[in-house]
């Protein structure tokens, strides 16, 4: 037990994350002498092939950053150039936005907390072995992923790379007997929600405080999705467009992702930070749940991601359901946009947290150069820092299995996409 | 790890990924209830995503996602297809390179130092390419990505022992056989429909909007006229070559229709 073991753990392929990775951990003296997460996703320059590319063009190739969150790249793209072209949407196509967006969120969180997360916290490899002992939780949220994946479908045709977002709103708009259908699934879909919040509460997780910055997109009106300005757990409160100011990205040469950070220091984004800074924008219900389950917040625990996750699908239900409420086909969905030279910047929330994006335009509406700041290259320092800060709180003693196991679970917290920065854990533990 | 139990009878079934968007993938995780009743019906061997991993078992049927781009993926294809009985190439990266075949035309080394500060450390080829410029690839799905019923169909026809079919007709007769107004004839929009594999069920024209070629080349794709079209409609000649320079930009069709018009 007290034995100074020197172990290098190499976890070669990281199973149910989106992406390539693998994890190094060298242990020396009963020590952390080392420990990187490599992301190997192979580039795929999407930043350079954007160059020269029309306006019109951008929706359609940066959904294809990440099948997952194509929504996310889409809205971001769009509103960034809109608000350069001084494009004042229709009020009907804005609300539609956080709609279609509340349905990308719906679909990943839930597809994250049963096909990928879970698993874990039953003891099982995967989702299928997880059916087997809680088929109607499995199956209840295959069904929550499905409707995500439908309200994604009316603004977008499919879910995965959608293709109704233009500059100026959208290309088409539902039917309001779609809408009405879509509205009676919705409703009868919050009680499956909440049963979800209570099951995830119940999931037994190590008790594992960390001091971190959370950051997120803040807005006066409501929790923050599809538009807002930047905020940190530390008070920071700053427009989309000084960024730059606050936040540096590296390049770690054993990684493919570029590494972010927060005046010299890693942050949180995605869920759990969305919940620390906005939970006052809560509907009165959920609070009231969460109150009732014992959530306080801010949480300083990752592991409470899952829950911040269940929690964002309900809320994510709930606000399709109140803007789809009166609800009319609109005489056009989209108003007509004339490109102009200059620098488009936005940020939004996508699932796995803040997106940001910059575009150099010519004044014939095309690409000079773009910048994409996806959640998982922010998140990539903090998952480090993380991981040191929980594996020496597990214990460093542990069989390499269990090492390996608790450092998937800590990462997995973060649902690190690793297509956009790029997906799997090759662990690599070397004691000396 | 590869303690996978074994269930006689069962194909046993591998996803793998290269490099790719993990859009195709989801296809399999986007099938809801169907999901579970398919893993009963085979036996997944390797799917990385969906938390089984063991990709040197032998298989019945590999799907394969995404394209080779780096020099570890090279190995790897070749490795796959050594242990596979059917291989299947799934989505637009596997079936012509992909969205990031849009490399090929450009200096990738020069592209790496732009955006990273370590290049030596970036191990990628310098194109982008699909799956059959490697090995032999048994059945191609395209689409980007390609939809939850072609998969579905494709593995039916597999338990069946019956040869997967794919529509290769254009979208064009897609958009006819739903009654959607052709959107190049009443709203002069530049379509690419009339080239562009079926598969989709002409899910653009359906909200009023131009193909932007998602699904490939359609077999007999006669992408010279279409070009003309696009010009008489008021496109310049570098607009029309976006055109076919965008997800498939590595189809031989839509490459040469490119390379046709920047010759000029
Ligand atoms: S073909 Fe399209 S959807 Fe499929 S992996 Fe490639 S980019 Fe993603
Ligand atoms: S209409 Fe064309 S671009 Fe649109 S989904 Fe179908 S094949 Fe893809």
């Amino acid at each position: 037990m007290t034995e100074r073991r020197s172990v290098a753990i190499h976890v070669p392929v990281l199973a149910r994350v989106e992406g390539e990775g693998a994890l190094d951990l060298r242990i020396e003296q009963g020590d952390i002498a080392e420990l990187r997460l490599r992301i190997f996703e192979p580039p795929r320059f999407f930043e350079k092939f954007l160059e020269g590319r029309h306006y019109t063009e951008i929706p359609d190739m940066v959904a294809r950053i990440c099948g997952i969150c194509p929504v996310a790249y889409q809205v971001t793209a769009a509103q960034a150039l809109e608000d350069l072209f001084g494009v004042e949407l229709d009020p009907w196509a804005r609300v539609m936005r956080r709609v279609f967006y509340c349905g990308e969120w719906i679909q990943s969180h839930s597809l994250h907390i049963h096909l990928l997360a879970a698993p874990d916290f039953f003891g099982c490899g995967n989702a299928i072995e997880l059916a087997r002992i809680a088929p109607d939780e499995v199956r209840r949220g295959l069904r929550i992923q499905g409707l995500g994946n439908e309200l994604m479908d009316l603004f977008g045709a499919r879910s995965v790379h959608p293709v109704g977002v233009r500059i100026g709103g959208f290309h088409g708009a539902p039917s309001l007997a779609r809408i009405l259908d879509m509205r009676d699934k919705l409703r009868a879909a919050l009680p499956e929600a909440e049963a979800l919040i209570r099951w995830a509460a119940a999931i037994p997780v190590p008790q594992d405080d960390q001091v971190f910055v959370s950051v997120a997109t803040r807005h006066p009106a409501d929790y923050a999705i599809e538009r807002g300005d930047i905020g940190a757990s530390d008070g920071l409160r700053i427009g989309a467009e000084a960024f730059d100011a606050h936040f540096i990205e590296r390049h770690e040469p054993y990684s493919t992702a570029l590494f972010s950070t927060y005046h010299q220091q890693p942050y949180l984004v995605g869920p759990l930070a969305r919940l620390n800074l906005n939970h006052e924008y809560l509907p009165g219900a959920i609070r009231a749940l969460l109150a009732d389950i014992g959530l306080v917040l801010p949480s300083r625990n990752l592991f409470h991601s899952l829950l911040a996750r269940a929690v964002e699908i309900w809320l994510a239900l709930y606000e399709a359901l109140r803007l789809l409420d009166g609800y009319r086909v609109p005489d056009s969905p989209w108003v007509p946009a004339t490109p102009r030279a200059g620098v488009a910047i936005g940020c939004t929330e996508a699932p796995r947290g803040l997106l940001w994006h910059r575009y150099e335009m010519d004044d014939a509406g095309c690409v000079i150069n773009a910048r994409i700041v996806p959640p998982t290259s922010q998140n990539q320092g903090r998952i480090e820092e993380d991981l040191r800060l929980s594996l020496l709180n597990f214990g460093l003693d542990h069989p390499d299995d269990a090492l390996r196991l608790h450092c998937e679970k800590v990462i997995r917290n973060y649902d690190p996409c690793i297509s956009c920065a790029t997906h799997f854990l090759r662990l690599n533990v070397a004691r000396a | 790890m590869s303690q996978q139990t074994v269930h006689p009878g069962k194909p046993r079934v591998a996803v793998h990924k290269f490099s790719s968007c993990d859009g195709c993938q989801l296809s399999f995780l986007n099938l809801g209830e169907a999901l579970l009743t398919l893993a009963e019906r085979i036996d997944l061997v390797h799917f990385a995503e969906a938390g089984p991993l063991d990709p040197d078992t032998g298989v019945d049927v590999a799907f394969v996602e995404g394209s080779v781009s780096t020099p570890e993926d090279l190995e790897r294809i070749q490795h796959i297809r050594a242990h596979s009985g059917l291989l299947i190439a799934i989505g637009a990266c596997a079936t012509s390179g992909g969205i990031q075949g849009l490399r090929n035309q450009a200096k990738g080394a020069e592209w790496v130092a732009q955006i990273y500060s370590h290049p030596e450390a970036i191990a990628s080829l310098e194109h982008s390419t699909p799956i059959s410029c490697h090995v032999k690839v048994d059945f191609e799905l395209w689409g980007c990505p390609v939809s939850g019923p072609q998969i579905l169909a494709v593995i039916n026809a597999l338990l069946l022992g019956v040869t997967p079919r794919d529509n290769t007709d254009k979208v064009c007769t897609e958009c006819k056989r739903q009654g959607y107004p052709c959107v190049m004839v009443t709203h002069g929009i530049a379509c690419m429909g009339p080239v562009t594999r079926a598969g989709c069920g002409a899910l653009c024209p359906s909200l009023g909007r131009d193909c932007y070629g998602c699904y490939g080349p359609a077999e007999n794709a006669n992408t010279d006229a279409l070009a003309i079209q696009f010009g008489h409609l008021g496109l310049t000649p570098a607009a029309i070559v976006r055109r076919f320079q965008s997800i498939n930009s590595q189809a031989p069709v839509f490459l040469a229709a490119a390379d046709k018009l920047r010759a000029g």
